[in-house]
């Protein structure tokens, strides 16, 4: 066995540090969390043009050729340097899902227009009444000659507000079990009939509900078969399970480890010297480590050219679940002074514990629930018998 | 980056597991009860060099790594982790080992002319012990100078007098007898942590299987979402503590950054994530997995009893700390 990342993931991780440590300002990401959108014009297209939406590509796709490990190293870097990278993930993965799923049409105009940072994407498949259950999508989708004709809602589609397009899941046939009833599109924003409206959530981050009525698109930004979209979610979703947020658990266990080195009690103390404080941060920091390998273990299986499914869908589920226990036992540390909000006078820490303490809620139901990660390692990883109906 | 054995490494995975099934059945497990030694396990480790081979740089800590989990997850009655360990501080203090002696470490520096509930201290020819800031290594005579307390892990454990019987002064090669005391309580730790780890997975095995073939209200009732899920969440840990240990063997055998801290480290988490999986797969069996009949409990009152017999897992996770965060500043600060 050998820990050690290979010298070529460690120079890529190198150039990358230099980039951010450069680019993701302290003003960047004070505007991220004042406007609660994200994502950054500037540095989405300072990345771009770095290569690094497709630096996983072949070459002869326009990528990098990177490896798996350098991909998870990339990762790695962007979260650990606090960088508004949601956008940067959604375009990535549209655009990779296109190079596998898309026509030649896409592939010519789409793509590299994402790549090259100039257009952005967001993603269409939650609604309110399809979350876990995406399948029981009821965005209906009618064919009209060479068009399609789209009535729907869909929640949370976070970004759209900045995006260009898009990934919109539909129903284009009700008549039949419901994953194969499906079809994938990638619609323009700018088409009549969509509205968008904002929605706030607890953690700070905006995020929104789009509504779709009788928006006409052209057959031509159809994804994959008609009644073959629930394959093309497929291929998307492989993208969306990782331990990206072991970047955001580091930054909070320093943040915790800063204060409570320069905090005293009321008897001149430090507070990290407090065994009670000392037993809480030891623990987040082996959870970091833990969440940090399970990581590592999914993008290593990747580059042997295996499929970590259920590895990379326990990354996700232990990464996020421990992301909110650390949370929780780091923001306890401050005591009452663990209350005051981001940007009041003399909070402790700046408030960036109690601003990761509500942020951090969302993480166990985006891009998979906890339990549908739990269902997963049950069935196809420990082999338990199916628990629910597919109907 | 290569997270996979080696050939020979899985070749010697298999050949310790198949010793121990035959070996080391569970029935041979409750046979050696409540003392928890062996002598033919141990004779069978011996022949195949296991105890020593770690010890003279033949072999790393991962090779051992290897034998240890098997050694957990078969419950073997042998103190393999604590002899590996103990022959490598014996090698670095330029004392003669050999595969057959039984020997281990008292993990705790001795108080009071006694070194208590020592790991294999039962069975053990040879104890390395800490007292008064020297290594000491004790013979125990055949009589009076240690007794073996019934214990929750029926593990071979010893309260030893040290101040009776033959005993001699080991002289490391270099660094103090603390220095090495405690390098030798991390190797335990990072080995240990691994035992640890085949423990838990067969005891989430056992659950595992259970729960397929139990039924109850017409279904398996590993199809209720309220069962799966616990195992889900003991896998994922398990496969957590399974990566943990093997990097925290790993920075020790190459001195990479973290060998300070990830021994402790993998030890508070293996053998939470351990205990856990025990706890839970008892659970799971119902009203049977609390009868003595059923191998779950010999998982479950071990893998409690490997974390305790080191220290209040709490307090190891406040040493810990100590390796993270640096030591706790003793003189008040500038606010007074």
């Amino acid at each position: 066995m050998d820990f050690s990342l290979p010298p070529e993931v460690e120079a890529f991780r190198a150039e990358v540090r230099a980039f951010l440590a450069e680019h993701v300002t302290d003003e960047v990401i004070e505007r991220a969390h004042a406007t609660g959108t994200m994502h950054d014009w500037g540095l989405h297209r300072q990345m771009a043009a770095e290569g690094w939406l497709s630096a996983g590509w072949p070459a002869e796709f326009g990528g990098q050729g990177r490896s798996p490990l350098e991909m998870n190293a990339l990762t790695e870097e962007m979260y650990l340097s606090g960088a508004p990278v949601d956008g940067l993930g959604v375009a990535s993965l549209v655009a990779h899902t296109l190079l596998i799923d898309g026509t030649d049409w896409q592939k010519r105009t789409v793509i590299p227009r994402i790549l090259s940072g100039e257009v952005m994407c967001c993603l269409g498949y939650s609604e309110p009444d399809a979350g876990s259950d995406v399948a029981a999508c009821a965005t209906r989708a009618v064919r009209d000659g060479d068009e399609w004709v789209i009535n729907g809602q869909k929640m949370f589609t976070t970004l759209a507000h900045e995006a260009h397009y898009v990934f919109l899941l539909t129903r284009t046939n009700p008549d039949v079990a419901k994953h194969e009833g499906l079809t994938m599109f990638l619609v323009p924003m700018d088409t009549p009939g969509i509205e968008i409206t904002p929605v706030h959530t607890m953690g700070g981050e905006r995020t929104n509900i789009t509504f779709y009525t009788d928006v006409r698109v052209d057959d031509r930004h159809r994804v994959g078969e008609v009644d073959g979209g629930w394959k093309v979610m497929m291929t998307a979703l492989v993208f969306e399970r990782n331990s990206a947020w072991y970047g955001e658990c580091v930054r909070l266990l320093d943040t915790a480890v800063a204060w409570a080195t320069s905090a005293r009690d009321a008897d001149g103390r430090r507070l990290i010297d407090d065994p009670l404080v000392r037993e809480r941060l030891a623990r987040a920091a082996v959870g970091n480590e833990v969440a940090n390998l399970l990581g590592w273990r999914a993008a290593w299986m990747a580059a042997e050219g295996q499929l970590p499914g259920v590895e990379g869908t326990m990354a996700k589920l232990f990464t996020t679940e421990h992301y909110q226990q650390a949370a929780d036992d780091l923001i306890d540390i401050l005591g009452p002074e663990g209350l005051r909000r981001h940007g009041e006078p003399g909070a402790a820490a700046d408030g960036w514990v109690e601003a990761t303490y509500r942020h951090c809620q969302v993480t166990t139901i985006y891009g998979g629930t906890s339990e549908v990660c739990r269902g997963i390692i049950a069935e196809r990883g420990l082999g338990l018998p199916r628990s629910r109906s597919s109907r | 980056m290569d997270l996979a054995l080696s050939g020979e490494q899985e070749a010697l995975r298999d050949t310790v597991a198949r010793f121990f099934s035959k070996v080391a059945s569970a029935e041979r497990v409750r046979a050696a009860e409540p003392l928890g030694f062996d002598a033919a396990v141990w004779r069978g480790l011996a022949d195949m060099g296991v105890p020593t081979m770690a010890a003279d740089g033949g072999a790393t800590l991962a090779d051992v790594s290897v034998v240890a989990r098997e050694a957990g997850a078969h419950l073997a009655p042998v103190p393999i982790v604590e002899a590996a360990v103990t022959n490598r501080l014996l090698t670095r203090c330029a004392h003669a080992v050999d595969d057959t002696t039984v020997r281990t470490l008292a993990l705790r520096p001795a108080t009071g002319g006694r070194a208590a509930l020592v790991p294999g201290g039962a069975v053990a020819a040879e104890v390395v012990v800490l007292g008064g800031g020297d290594l000491l290594l004790v013979r125990p005579g055949p009589t009076g100078e240690r007794r073996a307390p019934a214990n929750l892990g029926s593990a071979p454990l010893a309260d030893i007098d040290i101040t009776a019987g033959r005993r001699s002064l080991l002289t490391p090669a270099d660094g103090s007898a603390v220095d090495e005391h405690a390098r030798a309580l991390d190797e335990w730790r990072a080995l240990t942590a691994s035992w640890l780890v085949g423990l838990g997975r067969a005891a989430l095995d056992l659950g595992v299987s259970y729960v397929k073939d139990r039924r109850q209200f017409g279904v398996p009732i590993g199809s209720f979402q309220a069962v799966q899920h616990r195992l889900a969440d003991l896998a994922t840990a398990l496969d957590g503590a399974a990566l943990l240990a093997d990097k925290a063997v790993w920075t020790l055998d190459t001195d990479a950054p973290g060998a300070a801290t990830f021994p402790a480290m993998a030890f508070s988490y293996c053998g939470e994530a351990a205990q856990r999986a025990a706890a839970a797969s008892l659970h799971l069996h119902g009203g049977y997995g609390f009868m003595e009949e059923y191998d779950i409990q010999l998982h479950f009152r071990r893998a409690k009893a490997a974390r305790l017999v080191l220290a209040d897992p709490c307090r190891e996770l406040v040493g810990l700390a100590d390796r993270l965060f640096g030591p706790v500043e003793t003189s008040t600060g500038a606010g007074r």
